[in-house]
C-alpha cells in the first residue's frame, strides 16, 4: 500500500518538473522565435535604445535646451559641446535630448488615441450595416486629403501647441486604423463563434467588445507601430513648416527648421536630428514588419 | 400516452433577400419536438436544414437579410416569432441553445475555455465570476472532458476536435436548456470522437429530458441516435416518420433513394454505390409542381404540374408525394435498374 503512494507521489513530482521543463522550454522557443526575426531585433533595439535616450538623455546633459550662449553660436561638434551648438548658441545634444521627448512623446500620443478611437469607429462600422456606409466615407473624405496638408490646416485653426498638433494628428491617422480594424472585424464577425456566443443570448455590446475586438489586436498592433513612425515623422514636417511644436521647445522637427538657413555652414544641425528621424521611422517601421511576420502564420519559415 | 410538445414549427417560411431578388431557403415547415425526445432533420446540403434550425434560434439578421413567417411554438405558448430582441436573447442559451457543425471555429481563440462557458452561464443567471467558473468546471466534467479544472484555463488551441466539441456541449447545456439544436455536430469529427459525441448527447438527452433537434445527412447517425425524423429536400419536408417506419417502410422516393445510398458493409465491393439521378435544382428557379419531380423515376404529368402537400398516411408518418401509396408498394425494384 506504502509503496504505491510513494510511487504515486513521485510520479507527482515528475509531472510537476515535466510541466515545469516544458513550460521552460516554451519559453525557450518564443524567446528563440523572436530573436530569430531580425525586423524585431533591430527595430525593437532601435526603439529601446531611442526611448532610452528620451528618457534619461536629458538627465545626462549639462546644458539648459533654452540657454543661449551667444559666444558660442554655431560652434562645430567636438570641444565643450559634443554634436556643437545652434545658431542661437543652445548645445545640440542637449536640444536634441528634449527633442527626442517631444517626438517621441507626440508619436506615441498619436498612435494610442488614434488607435482607441479608430478601433470604435471600425469596430462600429463593421457591426452596424447602418452606420458602415456613413463611418466609411468619413474616413476615406479625410483620406482624400494629404496628411501633412490637412494637419496643417487643423494645427492652423487650432493654434500651435503640442496638444493641438496630437489632436490634428490623431484625427489624420484614425482613418486608417478604422478601415484596418473594420476588415479585420468583419471576418471575425462571420465566424461560426460569434454566432455561438449570440446563440447563447449575448448582447451586441457584449459581443463586440469582449468577443470582436479582441480578435482585432493583431493587426492592429502592426498598424499602431506604423502610424507611431508616420506621426514622428508629419510632427516633424510641421515643425518644420513652422505649424508644428512652437519656436523655442525643441523638436527634431524644430532643430531642423533652425538648421535650414544655416545648412551650409553648420551641417550638424540638420544632420543630427535627421538621423534621429530616419533611425526612429526606420526602426518602427522594422519593428512592424517584425511582428506583423511574427503573428501572420503563413509567413513562418 | 401523449407526449407534451416542446416546440413545434408550423408553416415556417423563411425568406432571404438577395441582389437578385427573394429566395426561400425554407418553404413551409411544420414539424414538433416532444419533451425529451431526439428528432433527426435529414438531407442533402443546401436543403434547408440548417436554416430551419437557425430559424428557430432567430439568428439572421432581421433587418436586411431574412424575413420570418409562421409560427414557432414553443412549450405551448410562447411563439417566438413574435418575441422582442431582448426577450428572445433570454430565450437563447436558456431555454433553446445550439450547438455547430465545426468545433475548430465555433470557439473565440482569444478567451479561455474556461472564461467562454462561464460567459454562457452568467448571461442568464446572475452568479459571481467564481461562482459561473466552478460551474464550467462541473459542466467540463459532465461533457467528459479529463481533469476539468486545469482544462478550464486552456485556450481553444490547446484541446482537439473532439474536446473542442465537448466543450461547445458543455457551454450549450451550461444553463440546463429545454431544447438543443445540434447542427451537424460530428460532421467535422473523425469516427471514434463521433460515436463518443453522439453517446454523450443520448446520455444528456436521457439525464435532463431535454428535447435535441439533431440535424444531419448521415443516416447512419440518425439510425443510431433518433427517435423520429424529418427529411428535406429543396426547402420543404417531403418525409417525416417514427424511426423504425423510415428505414422499413418509407414513402417518399427522395427517401428512399437516401436509405439505398447508404452502402453496405457485406456488399459486393465491385458493385457501383448508388446515387440518385440529377443535381438539386436552384432555389432560385424551384420546379413547379413537385419538387423532386425531375429528379424522381415515377413523375408523371401531376407531379410535373401540381405541387404535392404534405399528408398523414397513418401510423405518425407523413409523405408529400402524389403516388406514396403505389410508389410504396413497389419495394424492391425502385431505383435497382439506376
Amino acid at each position: 500500500m506504502q509503496v504505491i503512494q510513494e510511487d504515486n507521489s513521485t510520479f507527482q513530482d515528475d509531472f510537476k518538473q515535466a510541466k515545469k521543463r516544458l513550460k521552460k522550454q516554451q519559453k525557450q522557443l518564443l524567446f528563440r522565435r523572436i530573436m530569430r526575426n531580425r525586423g524585431i531585433v533591430i527595430g525593437g533595439s532601435t526603439m529601446i535604445f531611442l526611448s532610452l535616450f528620451a528618457l534619461f538623455g536629458p538627465l545626462i546633459v549639462s546644458y539648459d535646451p533654452y540657454e543661449m550662449i551667444v559666444t558660442d553660436r554655431l560652434k562645430a561638434p567636438g570641444g565643450d559641446y559634443l554634436l556643437g551648438t545652434d545658431n542661437f548658441g543652445r548645445d545640440l545634444l542637449t536640444r536634441m535630448a528634449y527633442g527626442a521627448r517631444v517626438s517621441l512623446s507626440v508619436g506615441l500620443s498619436v498612435a494610442l488615441l488614434s488607435c482607441l478611437l479608430g478601433m470604435i469607429i471600425g469596430l462600429l462600422a463593421s457591426y452596424f450595416r447602418s452606420l458602415d456606409n456613413i463611418l466609411m466615407r468619413i474616413c476615406d473624405g479625410l483620406m482624400a486629403i494629404p496628411g501633412v496638408l490637412l494637419a496643417i490646416a487643423l494645427v492652423a485653426a487650432l493654434g500651435p501647441k503640442k496638444e493641438n498638433v496630437i489632436i490634428a494628428l490623431t484625427i489624420v491617422f484614425i482613418p486608417n486604423v478604422a478601415r484596418v480594424v473594420r476588415s479585420a472585424a468583419i471576418v471575425v464577425r462571420e465566424e461560426t463563434y460569434i454566432e455561438a456566443i449570440r446563440a447563447q443570448g449575448a448582447k451586441t455590446w457584449r459581443i463586440i467588445v469582449l468577443h470582436i475586438a479582441p480578435n482585432t489586436v493583431a493587426p492592429l498592433v502592426v498598424q499602431a507601430s506604423f502610424i507611431f513612425a508616420d506621426a514622428i515623422i508629419t510632427e516633424a514636417a510641421l515643425s518644420f513648416l513652422g505649424a508644428g511644436i512652437p519656436a523655442p521647445d525643441p523638436s527634431w522637427g524644430n532643430i531642423l527648421h533652425d538648421g535650414k538657413v544655416v545648412i551650409f555652414t553648420a551641417w550638424w544641425m540638420t544632420v543630427f536630428p535627421g538621423i534621429l528621424i530616419v533611425l526612429s521611422v526606420l526602426g518602427l517601421n522594422l519593428l512592424g514588419d517584425g511582428i506583423r511576420d511574427y503573428i501572420d502564420p503563413h509567413t513562418t519559415k | 400516452m401523449n407526449p407534451e410538445k416542446l416546440l413545434e414549427v408550423k408553416r415556417l417560411r423563411t425568406h432571404f433577400k438577395t441582389e437578385t431578388g427573394r429566395v426561400t431557403a425554407v418553404d413551409d415547415v411544420s414539424f414538433h419536438v416532444n419533451k425529451g425526445e431526439i428528432l433527426g432533420i435529414v438531407g442533402e446540403s443546401g436543403c434547408g436544414k440548417s436554416v430551419t434550425s437557425q430559424s428557430i434560434l432567430r439568428l439572421f439578421d432581421e433587418k436586411y437579410l431574412v424575413k420570418y413567417e409562421g409560427e414557432i411554438i414553443f412549450k405551448n405558448e410562447i411563439d417566438l416569432l413574435k418575441l422582442s430582441k431582448a426577450q428572445m436573447r433570454q430565450a437563447r442559451g436558456n431555454e433553446i441553445s445550439m450547438i455547430f457543425q465545426d468545433p475548430l471555429s465555433s470557439l473565440n481563440p482569444v478567451l479561455t475555455i474556461g472564461f467562454q462557458i462561464a460567459e454562457a452561464i452568467m448571461l442568464h443567471e446572475n452568479t459571481s465570476k467564481e461562482e459561473a467558473m466552478a460551474q464550467a468546471v462541473e459542466m467540463l466534467r459532465l461533457t467528459g472532458i479529463p481533469s476539468p479544472e486545469k482544462r478550464v484555463h486552456d485556450y481553444p488551441h490547446q484541446l482537439s476536435g473532439g474536446m473542442r466539441q465537448r466543450v461547445m456541449i458543455a457551454m450549450s447545456l451550461a444553463c440546463k436548456p429545454r431544447l438543443l439544436i445540434a447542427d451537424e455536430p460530428t460532421t467535422a469529427l473523425d469516427v471514434t470522437i463521433q460515436s463518443q459525441i453522439l453517446d454523450l448527447i443520448e446520455d444528456i438527452n436521457k439525464r435532463f429530458d431535454m428535447g435535441v433537434i439533431f440535424i444531419t445527412h448521415d443516416l447512419g447517425v440518425v439510425a443510431e441516435l433518433c427517435d423520429r425524423v424529418v427529411v428535406m429536400y429543396l426547402g420543404q419536408i417531403v418525409e417525416e416518420a417514427d424511426i423504425y417506419n423510415l428505414f422499413e417502410n418509407p414513402k417518399h422516393p427522395y427517401t428512399k433513394g437516401l436509405i439505398q445510398s447508404i452502402p453496405h458493409m457485406d456488399g459486393d465491393r465491385e458493385e457501383e454505390l448508388h446515387v440518385i439521378a440529377g443535381t438539386v435544382p436552384s432555389l432560385e428557379n424551384v420546379p413547379v409542381g413537385c419538387r423532386f419531380a425531375p429528379r424522381c423515376q415515377f413523375a408523371d404529368e401531376q407531379c410535373n404540374s401540381q405541387a404535392p402537400e404534405l399528408r398523414g398516411i397513418g401510423d405518425g408518418q407523413k409523405v408529400r408525394c402524389w403516388h406514396a401509396e403505389q410508389i410504396a408498394e413497389r419495394k424492391e425494384e425502385v431505383y435497382a435498374t439506376s
